[in-house]
């Protein structure tokens, strides 16, 4: 009994999934033989996990329903760069207008309200706001053009992706930003490559109610805000249109039989993926400390698409588990290898083992038999 | 499609002819348009873009001409040629080492790389085997795949001294470069750029030629890389020979249905492989000429760019994912290097940024690639609905 339900899990859970787990407790295994600090190493670990949990949480909706990996995931960043770049143009237009003292009616109660403690929630919390409906708008559009072209979504969204972070580029250039900190310091005209978060919204959910003992920081408040992301989710789907988005997934005719609209549950996926897409980005700047603008985003799918198949998810089914265990894995390995491995062999071949590892797991997953084929 | 319009061919009027060539052909008429708007607006002289274009046309066609194979196998862009190019680009590394140079040193690279390339591409084709239906996204993830093979063993088993030893014994887990202009001065790895001065322009200047023009604006010359253009025919020829055979008709019906090829005989899994493989190693050899006219080689950047550049410039020519001729590549080729060139320029002249022009010709690349993959892909749909509405008895 016992044996035959050990097997089932191993079963389940892949072998490739347990020899990197099993790698990975290695690297932990090994910090004080190599003189890398434990504590520092997994606060480090818990930091890229709680950075990147929402962007990995952003392909669950669209695996649920059939759409595949979402590679597409630039399009869901560059909306949350949109507001975050937004967010600081206006906290820098407010700051100005309460130096001057010309604001007036609702702007001026924004400014006064900048100046108070809660200054930088105030501003993430306006970065979500204008992010969600540049999202759900892209996401949209984003879901007609997936909605055409059934069956070959990963190759299309991958350029749809590189091609909204192209023109992105164009946008960057030409939209009107005016903030100092934001604009080429020559020229006086299009946005920098980097734009730091310091004095907007840096840290501003890491940092609430963190815990730091000694050389160990735990940022709570991001970890609160993405389990609290994965609650919503893990809810959705257990709600009647949740329902309808995984049997569109699981076998798109039986669902259509059951008189559910197929296209317009992948809609509603795609722009739920979108959406998270947006918000995880945010949440990833304001622990980084800085908006990567141009061609920031371009690559930035296929660390979220491993880290979820890592976790056990494949072409069309991921869970909430898959996202946390994968995200974790993921992220552990490319926080150990750099320290381990390059201490071990006095030289750094993180670069190289994290390229292996992500696009195995993507070519594994790829590759892997379907059990229902469309 | 193509049986119904023979079978309607005659009653085509003049003015649907024209139409249908437009729509046909809609992908390489705009960019000619743009390309016309672009090149008053940049001030480049005819006589600079002419050569510009003979230049480009003799170093990437062999690449782009690596791409029509898998398409005839119906296995769609072959995303997985970068694995071609790393090959390539092991050969001249090695070739660079030993100070081969010349025609010979460019030959031996190509021996050198061949079987490397066939491995890489026998390793392509059985996981696109595995994965029928997404074979380009997984041919697009094993080309970042290998790239990091690529970079491990360039980075870290090339070399003076290895830095890993061999499992149980002393012996360090290396292959032998020496040159001290290859190799990084830590004793491992190859440095990032070589410069490859022994073929350098070997094969484009074989057979020199040049012409000169004097349109008024003052003579000036242009030369053509004869050499790599005889080359170029050679693969073209080789091309059309191919499909005449019994392993390129095998290929075509491959294309058309796997399912009714598999019951004509043909063994379906092998005739892909060898498409991957052909491609594969083809994709080897026009990297090698592409970097003998450039003359330096970025060890770990030359290789990502050459897969996105040559399938927009094929696309760009006209081709589909199921559709390119000899001619779309020579097309395409002139088109996308014509708009490479001037896009710059002309930006800086319209806004004022160069820059812009920049962003502007990778949101083309990228975006012609998406626009003709989502085009097949609906095309596929909706051909897929309608068999289905029939058998439905709606249709």
């Amino acid at each position: 009994m016992m044996d035959g339900r050990f097997k089932k899990f191993i079963e389940n859970f892949g072998w490739p999934r347990i020899i990197i787990a099993a790698f990975l407790m290695c690297l932990f295994a090994a910090t004080p033989l190599v003189g890398v600090r434990l504590d520092t190493s997994i606060s480090d670990t818990l930091v890229r996990v709680g950075m990147n949990g929402v962007l990995v949480l952003a392909m669950v909706p669209m695996v649920q329903s059939g759409c595949g990996l979402n590679f597409g995931l630039p399009l869901g960043i560059i909306s949350g760069l949109l507001g975050a770049t937004t967010s600081i143009q206006i906290a820098t237009s407010a700051d100005a207008a309460a130096k001057s003292g010309a604001a007036q009616g609702l702007w001026a109660a924004l400014s006064s309200a900048l100046q108070t403690g809660s200054r930088s929630a105030l501003l993430f919390a306006v970065a979500i706001v204008i992010a969600v409906p540049c999202a759900a708008i892209a996401g949209f559009v984003y879901a007609q053009i997936l909605n055409r072209v059934k069956g070959e979504e990963m190759m299309i969204a991958t350029y749809v992706g590189f091609s909204s972070v192209a023109v992105m580029c164009m946008a960057w250039l030409l939209l009107p930003f005016s903030s100092a900190v934001m604009v080429w310091g020559y020229g006086g005209s299009g946005l920098r490559t980097t734009i730091s978060t310091n004095g907007f919204w840096w840290h501003v959910l890491s940092d609430f109610q963190s815990i730091t003992i000694g050389k160990f920081y735990f940022p709570t408040g991001m970890f609160l805000f993405f389990m609290f992301m994965v609650f919503l989710l893990w809810a959705f789907f257990r709600t009647k249109t949740g329902t309808a988005i995984t049997a569109v997934g699981s076998n798109p005719e039986f669902a259509r039989a059951s008189g559910i609209d197929v296209d317009r549950m992948r809609t509603i996926s795609v722009m739920l993926s979108t959406i998270l897409g947006a918000i995880g980005i945010l949440v990833y700047e304001q622990s980084f400390g800085f908006i990567q603008l141009y061609m920031g985003p371009l690559y930035m799918a296929f660390p979220a698409v491993a880290a979820i198949l890592l976790g056990g998810a494949s072409v069309n089914k991921a869970t909430m588990v898959n996202v946390v265990v994968g995200t974790f894995l993921f992220q552990g390995i490319l926080t150990m290898t750099p320290s381990v491995i390059n201490n071990l062999l006095k030289s750094d071949m993180s670069e190289v083992i994290r390229i292996i590892v992500s696009n195995g797991m993507i070519l594994y997953a790829l590759t892997r038999k379907t059990q229902v084929k469309r | 499609m193509d049986s119904a319009k023979a079978q309607a061919g005659p009653k085509f009027t003049a003015s649907e002819n024209v139409k249908h060539f437009f729509v046909s052909n809609a992908v390489p008429i705009i960019f000619l348009g743009l390309s016309a708007a672009a090149i008053p607006l940049s001030g480049f002289s005819a006589g600079y873009l002419v050569q510009e274009m003979l230049t480009r046309l003799a170093r990437n066609s062999f690449l782009v001409l690596s791409l029509l194979i898998p398409i005839m196998a119906g296995m769609g862009l072959n995303f997985g040629m970068v694995l071609g190019a790393m090959a390539g680009q092991i050969g001249l590394i090695l070739v660079t080492d030993w100070s081969v140079v010349g025609i010979p040193g460019m030959i031996l690279a190509a021996i050198i790389s061949m079987p490397i390339a066939a491995l890489l591409g026998l390793i392509c084709g059985k996981l696109l085997n595995m994965a029928k239906g997404r074979e380009m996204v997984t041919s697009y993830i094993l080309g970042f795949f290998i790239n990091g093979v690529y970079q491990f063993v360039v980075l870290y088993l090339f070399g003076v001294n290895g830095i890993l030893s061999l499992p149980f014994t002393d012996k360090p887990l290396r292959i032998p470069i020496t040159n001290p202009q290859l190799v990084l001065s830590r004793g491992y790895g190859i440095r990032n750029a070589i410069n490859l001065t022994g073929i350098r322009r070997v094969l484009d200047n074989a057979l020199p030629a040049s012409l000169r023009f004097d349109f008024g604006s003052g003579p000036f010359t242009i030369n053509i890389p004869i050499g790599t253009f005889i080359l170029i025919g050679l693969f073209c020829f080789f091309i059309i020979w191919f499909r005449r055979t019994k392993l390129g008709q095998d290929m075509r019906a491959v294309g058309q249905d796997m399912a009714i090829a598999d019951s004509a005989g043909i063994a379906v899994e092998r005739t892909r492989v060898l498409a991957i493989v052909i491609s594969t190693v083809l994709a080897a050899f026009g990297q090698i000429i592409f970097l003998q006219n450039i003359g330096t080689m970025n060890t770990y950047n030359s290789h990502e760019q050459t897969g996105m550049f040559s399938i927009a410039a094929l696309l760009i020519g006209g081709a589909t994912v199921s559709k390119a001729s000899i001619a779309n590549v020579f097309i395409g080729v002139t088109l996308f290097h014509l708009m490479f060139v001037v896009s710059p320029m002309a930006g800086k002249e319209l806004i004022g940024q160069a820059q812009l022009g920049e962003y502007f010709r990778v949101f083309v690349s990228y975006g012609i690639i998406a626009v003709s993959l989502v085009l097949h892909a609906w095309k596929r749909m909706q051909e897929r609905e309608r068999a289905r509405r029939g058998l439905r008895g709606e249709g």
